[in-house]
């Protein structure tokens, strides 16, 4: 049975990997998943200098999902070469790491900075809804992606993922732009900006009053747009939203996905990832399937 | 998938050894779970709702933990969906929790004032008891309530000088619990204090008035609870050695945290 997926030139031991933002560096999920069983960790999102991100509360839950309003507080590029990298080389996983800024110059340093470090890809998030600046601005518009993704690959030296937001009319113009400009993938979706308001306050759940919604009830969206995306564009997905269980992950692969993150349902059950790369193979023996990428998109082909 | 990693978390199935409300939307619940072996005083344990619709586990600070490191005692109050599902529940029925989580108190050969108001009372027990079986010095204890409605007090007044503060004046001091400390001339070396955030904020103040050193243990919405996240912070004095910004991580750097060292 083979479970190897391919992205530019990648080759991924299976098709699972982590949601940006939700595994930090994998320090702390490595205490529960063995780091050596996922085809890749995606990380944190990381700037050329430190963010210390909005203020509290940055978390507030909601039926069947959750927001958050993070603002990408992370250590800056610096730290993150010095000790995040190190940490996950000692692993047998791919490295992706995600890539956040203000404006197009500190994405470009970033992305620069990491040309000589040993990381297999280049995730470009310009889907976070939860800062005022940068992140989404450059993810809502075709003519912007397309101009952010072309600089980025002016200088990557790695594959360039761009994370696109389901937060736009229509998330296949996103994709094509992304793929014009010479993207070897894209990863879909990020959060839905959304509220909550707690009534005994009579105020905003959250600091920064917005946040972005992820969780199990956000998943028919994000199917929904990968199978759009996959029509649209030739490049592979990287499937996310929602996913919880291997269920989950199939359905997205089967919509289009080459490969699926798991994000929020590491918060509530740590061992996600191992269980779905476990359900993935029993799937593919019941139903007589000797290579996971005769699945990827199936349901385009019918 | 269940088991102990090798930072001494357990994710487990503990089991419902005893429930009981002991107060007004207080409830106290005996949990047998391989979490108490490492527990100390001041951690918490997360619980997991059993509804799919209920996503992020619940922080519930450790109340006791029993001789033989077998059972926890969580008392908590029932302020949303998770926790009344919680308290629905009854001896013999499992929950699924993460644990033990965090840095608790340190214990300090010095006297003490054990300062807590409302939910934030609970760990206090705890601390009280290690306290004295360490005879580490005078332990006083300053309880905050709203009301005469009050709960473990009992269990306070087996490890320490048990001082009240009631919000309507109805038992002891009225007002809180720097009222009572003052009202009641106690002093000590160092104050323990589990409670609201303007409750701590005065602590923090109240001991950098009086040169003492202070603990304190701070809450917040957490999701992960084990540091991943970075849902859960709060402002430091100085730059957090992990995440390199004036921030710390409540779940594993806190949430008990030396005053100096955090904006409250």
């Amino acid at each position: 049975m083979n479970t190897k997926i391919n992205i530019a030139g990648v080759e991924l031991k299976n098709p699972v990997m982590t949601a940006s933002g939700t595994f930090g560096s994998g320090m702390e999920y490595s205490e529960f998943v063995d780091l050596n069983k996922l085809g890749a960790v995606v990380t944190k999102g990381v700037a050329n200098v430190p963010w210390e991100g909005n203020p509290t509360p940055r978390i507030a839950e909601t039926h069947g999902g959750m927001l958050n309003a993070i603002g990408l507080q992370n250590p800056g590029i610096d730290v993150f070469v010095n000790r995040d990298i190190p940490f996950l080389k000692e692993y047998d996983t791919k490295i992706i790491v995600n890539v956040c800024g203000h404006t197009k110059e500190e994405y470009l340093e970033v992305v620069e900075r990491l040309s000589g470090e040993p990381v297999d890809m280049l995730e470009i998030n310009i889907s976070c809804p939860n800062v005022k600046q940068g992140g989404i601005g450059f993810g809502q518009n075709a003519d912007s992606v397309f101009d952010i993704t072309d600089a980025v690959k002016r200088v990557a030296v790695q594959p360039v993922i761009m994370k696109l937001s389901p937060n736009v009319t229509d998330i296949t113009e996103m994709a094509k732009a992304a793929e014009a400009a010479g993207a070897d993938a894209v990863s879909l979706i990020n959060t839905l900006t959304g509220m909550k308001i707690d009534i005994e306050r009579q105020t905003f759940a959250l600091a920064n009053k917005t946040g972005g919604l992820s969780g199990p009830v956000i998943k028919p969206v994000a199917v929904r747009m990968v199978n759009q995306v996959a029509n649209a564009v030739a490049i592979p997905i990287i499937g996310m939203g929602g996913i919880a269980n291997y269920e989950d992950a199939i359905e997205f692969i089967l919509a289009g996905a080459t490969a699926v993150s798991v994000g929020t349902a590491n918060f509530y059950h740590p061992y996600t990832t191992l269980e779905i790369i476990d359900g993935i193979e029993k799937y593919m023996a019941a139903h007589g399937c000797e290579d996971i990428n005769e699945l990827i998109g199936k349901v385009n082909r019918v | 998938m269940m088991s102990e990693n090798l930072n001494g978390h357990v994710t487990d199935y503990g089991t419902i050894l005893k429930q009981e409300s002991i107060a007004q939307g207080i409830y106290s619940m005996w949990l047998e779970t391989k979490a108490a072996k490492d527990a100390g005083a001041g951690q918490f344990v997360s619980l997991y709702s059993s509804n799919g619709a209920t996503l992020l586990p619940r922080p519930i600070s450790i109340c006791e933990i029993n001789d033989e490191k077998t059972a926890l005692r969580l008392v908590y109050r029932v302020v949303g969906k998770g926790t009344r599902e919680f308290s629905e529940m009854n001896a013999g029925e499992k929950i699924k929790l993460i644990g033990p989580l965090g840095n608790g108190y340190t214990l300090k050969n010095k006297t003490a004032i054990l300062a807590a108001g409302g939910i934030g009372i609970p760990p206090v027990v705890e601390l009280a008891k290690q306290l004295k079986q360490a005879d580490k010095g005078k332990i006083n204890i300053v309880a905050g309530y709203r009301n005469s409605d009050m709960f473990l007090v009992e269990e306070l007044r087996r490890y320490g000088n048990v001082f009240i503060a009631t919000e309507d004046g109805s038992v002891g001091t009225k007002g809180n619990v720097l009222d009572a400390i003052r009202e009641n001339h106690i002093e000590a070396e160092v104050i323990y204090a589990c409670g609201p955030l303007p409750m701590l904020r005065a602590v923090k103040q109240y001991a950098g008035n009086n040169e003492m050193e202070a603990q304190l243990s701070l809450e917040e919405r957490m999701a992960c609870g084990i540091g991943a996240c970075l849902g859960c912070v709060c402002k430091t004095t100085k730059k957090d050695s992990h995440t390199n910004v004036n921030n710390t991580r409540i779940c594993t750097d806190g949430p008990v945290f030396d005053a100096n060292e955090v904006e409250i």
